[in-house]
């Protein structure tokens, strides 16, 4: 993992010295949430019910809370009951990309 | 719940995965995307904030607004979006401080203040400031006085809050701009007072 360039041109754009997101990944599934609610394809107030559940499921195993990882199980969660995707179809595909030849791993 | 997708798959993995999919059924575009997360990531933080607060201290008929109609007043300064439908504005004043979580999650208003930090959805934060609010408020460095009162605000799916700090003394003859620049995010949220003049 190459270290982030805080200073220079490169420097991940900051809030109050804070990293608005911490890895790509994060910002993907935010991104995602926002277009499928703002076409419609989902209701903000049910991610939420689903995130909220997933933040109180992660607090009460006591595992390590990561706020984009309850965001990602959420999204997953909400678009497979919702029959926007199927379970067995995300588990291949991400197998399938997992399988890529490394350097050609990148869209 | 059935085979888990997230097995043995990185996070990175996951979205990918996800997200090829839903372009593929027209349901997410990679461009429209791109531009949302650079919009978030770029353009929309806690100067728009900073703004509706500056403007609501110089201008006594748009506090007034501000503080009726939250949505309204800061719609007038163009900020909208998502997270920003139904926005309560509370004003701190002698006597009292406000300061907002969300119990539950993370709702924010995002066109004002952008995507929030990592304390504010942290679960400490949002299990103990409802609690032991002065405690918490001390710990993040603000002491208030034992005879103001704290009343916390909890956000959810439908409303935001944004807290309109009191004006820093000594700033009499600034401009708009420069009052702007003496409000912090941690101020707007509550946990922090705004900056004072140098």
């Amino acid at each position: 993992m190459t270290p982030l360039d805080v200073e220079g041109a490169a420097a991940p754009p900051r809030r109050n010295g804070e990293l608005v997101f911490a890895e790509p990944w994060e910002s993907r599934a935010f991104g995602v949430v926002l277009t499928l609610c703002e076409t419609g394809a989902l209701r903000w107030a049910d991610f939420r019910g689903e995130l909220v559940a997933r933040i109180e499921a992660v607090e009460q195993s006591g595992e390590p809370f990561r706020y984009y990882r309850c965001w990602l199980d959420a999204l997953e969660r909400i678009t497979v009951a919702h029959n926007i995707v199927a379970r067995t179809e995300l588990a291949e595909r991400g197998r399938m990309l997992a399988a890529r030849v490394p350097g050609h791993d990148h869209p | 719940m059935g085979e888990d997708p997230a097995e043995g798959l990185s996070a990175a993995l996951r979205v990918e995965a996800l997200e090829q999919l839903l372009a593929e059924r027209g349901l997410v575009d990679r461009a429209v995307l791109d531009g949302l997360i650079s919009r978030y990531e770029n353009d929309v933080g806690p100067l728009n904030g900073a703004r509706v607060v500056a403007r609501a201290w110089t201008d006594p008929g748009y506090r007034s607004r501000l503080l009726a109609d939250g949505t309204a007043a800061v719609a007038e300064l163009g900020f909208s979006g998502p997270q920003g439908e139904h926005l309560v504005v509370v004003e701190n004043g002698p006597g009292i401080h406000h300061v907002v979580v969300c119990t539950l999650c993370s709702c924010y208003p995002w066109p004002v203040l952008g995507l929030p930090p990592s304390w504010y959805k942290d679960p400490a934060y949002r299990a103990r400031v409802v609690r032991e609010p002065r405690t918490v408020l001390a710990e993040m460095g603000l002491q208030l006085s034992k005879d103001t009162r704290i009343r916390v605000w909890d956000s959810s799916s439908e409303v935001r809050y944004l807290v309109l700090p009191q004006r820093p003394p000594g700033t009499s003859g600034f401009s708009e701009e420069q009052l702007a620049a003496l409000v912090t995010r941690d101020s707007m949220v509550g946990v922090a007072l705004p900056g004072t003049p140098a």
